[in-house]
């Protein structure tokens, strides 16, 4: 029930508006964006593919987030070590 | 690869795995449920075991589709495809479940027509292409799957195609987890929610287990970063004191679902007032059959299905290991009986079970610690 | 089926030898290169066919004639469809063999072939194939003297079945044995792996998949005598990792010669377009086929020579160093990431299966 992979919209059917071709580095597969009516992709747009049908629009701003994130992990964690050390609170 | 990669990036995993051990100190346990086969599939994939710190257990769940399914299930399926010109379509995951006269591939061996298909429109594509024939498709998954499938018959019905029908076993995810934690010996402090089920039923069906079982649930994407993050988010609760449902899969999982696919499952399907989980028994309001709307497309209604009840071996102990009460090599028929060649229980056939996926991954890595010498 | 018995003298068998293949019919999956397999062959064809302890399974046959020893070795060629981007059912019957003698160490001489041809063949599909396997035999320098035909009737035969048997010379300087492994040898990859499998699974038309995407389809025997010119004393094992992959070769030799083979995740080669079928579908590339590669076991010296030779020669640009051979997981494979985490990577039982969970 999970693999579900990101691909890229290349192109969408003119004949079906609910058929797209979809490329996953390089691999093409056309999909069913019927799932997706209420939000509906575009090419250029990164969708989230499960048994050739498309779940899910990824969005750019919450994937670069998510890695500012966790980029800042280890930067949190030294500057909460050097307050700790001034002995000023318990950031535990 | 976009939107994968950078959820590999070994030194962001590190340091990810850093802050883990940092909050998971070493005065406490801490037992996390993946309710997902997916997660437990990329578990091994990646080898998170083997960076996270020892006080962090983490429990295999019952969310294998393949897994759950009683083996007369598929001898039903089985059966109506012994009827003539039936062509047998199933996800490559069926392929080698056995059922009780053997498994797809094995009946494709003495004769059956049974087609490997990756989507349930190419299923319907066969029954185009194929007029003389009748298609019947096997169809498994949660909620990340059953739109896929009931937009197909939706889809069949517009175009009036007559030979296709879907032989339905779609199981729903709430009634499992609340199986878990039902579960007199069961005992878990979190849980990492599914991530691909989430798309589709977005993230508040889990309130409930934040709010009435006090259990913090993080909804995780697959990548390995999403997985160590969202244990990151888990500790953090834990040691908070807190018990909330939160996103890490936010670049993917709306907190509302899909509402289009939430229509279509409507549309098709009803609730089966129970349904029988091989492991747990059976489970009111857990698995979804097809309406009446589109009986036409339901194979237990077309074919008469022999509907028999098959039990597993009672040494077999699937369902202690599929509530994580086991691990799998505590079942007595672990590696001797029950091996990936020769399975007994589903655990060991899907190569997300939690029987397979240790057998596979960990038992030999077992062997390599205790002697001191891991890679 | 290629394994075959890598040590002379002629054995000769009772009719009463035990055999311990237990399953009660054929499957698919005995044929596809994994477990079962292997079962087959160790269970009923090594103790009727080879005799009482016939060592190690190898790519080829080394048997003596009055004093002069030869290699010899025979591949069935199955393959839907016949034909697919970058090959055919011909090219693959000649370089399948000419590579399995390469690997055990001899150069090709000369092929046999066997066609069992379907009733109602075109003759000009019969003869494209044909007119492949001349192609195929001239570029990779051996004679195809003789042959024989079956027909059989419609239905029975896919369109046509290839059989080719080759005898090979003896390379001098280098001694392929799974027996002379050692701890500390570093394992290496010729070029990407995973072309061909994908290519015909996606050729079969079945996934509904396009990718730009060729079989590997090549003769390895140039490679194979750069390697052995440069590094020959310190070659320990060689195999074309064809069905099952390198994840079931690296797993025989893990078995036969009971130390654990040791992979660098990051350092593995895959074109983009495999990896990116093998994620869509939850194939690993390690179990996938491949038709124009070679894995190679060198000794620590002899590595980093061994490499350089391969990268410069033609053909050989993509060639890795994937991992080394250690104590354990003793009789498997492990593949690592550089991340720390790990994964033992086991041969299927039959074909990879595309998945969706």
């Amino acid at each position: 029930m999970c693999l579900a992979i990101p691909g890229r919209i290349v192109e969408i059917a003119s004949e079906n508006q609910d058929s797209a071709l979809v490329d996953v580095v390089g691999v093409r597969r056309r999909i069913d964006l019927g799932l997706l009516h209420d939000d509906k992709p575009a090419p250029g747009d990164w969708v989230l593919i499960h048994v050739g049908f498309a779940m899910s629009k990824i969005s750019e701003q919450d994937a670069a987030d998510q890695m500012s994130t966790l980029r800042m992990l280890g930067e949190i964690d030294g500057a909460m070590q050097e307050v700790q050390g001034y002995g000023l609170e318990d950031v535990n | 690869m976009r939107f994968v990669d950078e959820f590999r990036e070994p030194e962001l995993i590190s340091k990810t795995a850093e802050e883990i051990r940092r909050l998971a100190g070493t005065q406490r346990h801490y037992r996390m449920m993946e309710v997902c086969g997916g997660h437990t599939h990329a578990i091994y994939r990646f080898g998170l075991k083997d960076i996270l710190p020892e006080n962090i257990e983490l429990i295999h769940g019952p969310g294998c589709p393949v897994c759950v399914l009683p083996m007369g299930r598929i001898d039903d399926g089985l059966a109506i495809a012994q009827q003539p010109d039936v062509i047998f379509a199933a996800f490559g995951d069926m392929m080698r479940v056995p059922g009780t006269q053997g498994s797809p591939l094995e009946h494709k061996a003495r004769g059956m027509d049974v087609r490997i298909v990756y989507s349930p429109s190419d299923a319907l594509k066969l029954a185009r292409l194929n007029p003389e024939k009748h298609v019947m498709f096997f169809a498994i998954g949660f909620e990340t799957t059953a739109p896929s499938t009931a937009l197909t018959m939706m889809r069949a019905k517009a175009e009036g195609i007559r030979n296709f029908s879907v032989f339905c076993n779609h199981v729903t995810i709430i009634p499992a987890i609340r199986a878990i934690l039902d579960s007199p010996d069961m005992r878990l402090d979190a849980f990492i929610g599914p991530g691909h089920v989430s798309t589709v039923i977005g993230c508040r069906p889990y309130e409930w287990i934040a709010q009435n079982e006090s259990k913090p649930i993080v909804v995780s994407g697959f990548e390995p970063l999403d997985m160590l993050q969202s244990i990151v988010m888990l500790l953090r609760q834990l040691r908070a004191g807190e018990a909330k449902v939160e996103n890490q899969y936010k670049r993917v999982v709306p907190w509302e679902g899909n509402r289009a696919a939430l229509k279509a499952m409507a549309e098709v399907f009803q609730l089966r007032p129970y349904f029988e989980w091989r492991g747990l028994g059976f489970i009111s309001q857990s698995a979804l059959r097809i309406n009446d709307k589109y009986a036409e497309f339901d194979a237990e209604q077309r074919f008469e299905v022999p509907g028999i009840r098959v039990t597993d071996p009672k040494a077999a102990q699937c369902g202690e290991v599929l509530k994580g009460v086991l691990k799998p090599h505590q079942c007595k028929l672990f590696g001797r009986e029950c091996t990936p060649e020769h399975p007994v229980g589903a655990l060991m056939v899907s190569s997300e079970g939690s029987c397979a996926a240790y057998h596979n991954y960990e038992h030999r890595k077992a062997a390599m610690v205790s002697l001191g010498s891991i890679a | 089926m290629r394994l075959e018995a890598s040590t002379a003298p002629a054995a000769v068998v009772s009719d009463s030898a035990p055999t311990r293949f237990r399953d009660p019919q054929i499957e698919m999956a005995h044929g596809a290169g994994g477990k079962a397999s292997r079962k087959l062959v160790e269970g009923l064809f090594a103790p009727l066919l080879f005799g009482a302890a016939p060592g190690p399974l190898g790519d080829a046959a080394h048997v003596d004639l009055n004093g002069t020893t030869v290699a010899i070795t025979t591949d069935s060629f199955v393959v839907k469809p016949l034909s697919f981007p970058g090959g055919s059912i011909g090219e693959l019957a000649v370089n399948g063999t000419v590579n399995d003698l390469a690997v055990s160490g001899a150069k090709a001489e000369a092929l046999v072939v066997s066609y069992v041809l379907e009733a109602g063949l075109p003759t000009p599909i019969l003869e494209a194939e044909v007119r492949a396997m001349a192609k195929a035999a001239r570029d990779a320098g051996v004679r195809i003297p003789a042959g024989d035909t079956k027909v059989v009737e419609h239905g029975k035969a896919d369109q046509m079945y290839i059989t080719t048997t080759g005898i090979g010379r003896l390379l001098r300087g280098v001694n392929v044995d799974p027996r002379s492994v050692r701890v500390g040898d570093r394992i290496l990859l010729s070029g990407p792996i995973g072309d061909h499998g994908i290519t015909i699974l996606l050729a079969r038309g079945e996934l509904d998949l396009e990718a730009d995407l060729r079989s590997d389809t090549r003769s390895v025997l140039p490679l194979v005598e750069t390697l052995i010119h440069a590094a020959g004393p310190g070659i320990r094992w060689m195999r074309d990792p064809t069905r099952g992959g390198a994840a079931t070769s690296l797993n025989e030799l893990a078995r036969d010669c009971g130390l654990g083979m040791v992979l660098f995740e990051d350092q593995i080669p895959v074109r983009d377009t495999v990896r990116g079928a093998c994620e869509l579908l939850g194939l690993d590339p390690l179990h996938i086929a491949n038709e124009g590669q070679f894995l190679a076991v060198v000794s620590p010296e002899y590595a980093d020579v061994a490499i350089n030779a391969l990268c410069l020669a033609p053909g050989g640009s993509e060639a890795q160093v994937i991992g080394e051979v250690r104590e354990q997981p003793a009789g498997a494979v492990l593949v690592t990431t550089l991340y720390g985490g790990s994964r033992i990577v086991d041969m299927l039982v039959g074909d990879p299966l595309p998945r969706i969970c």
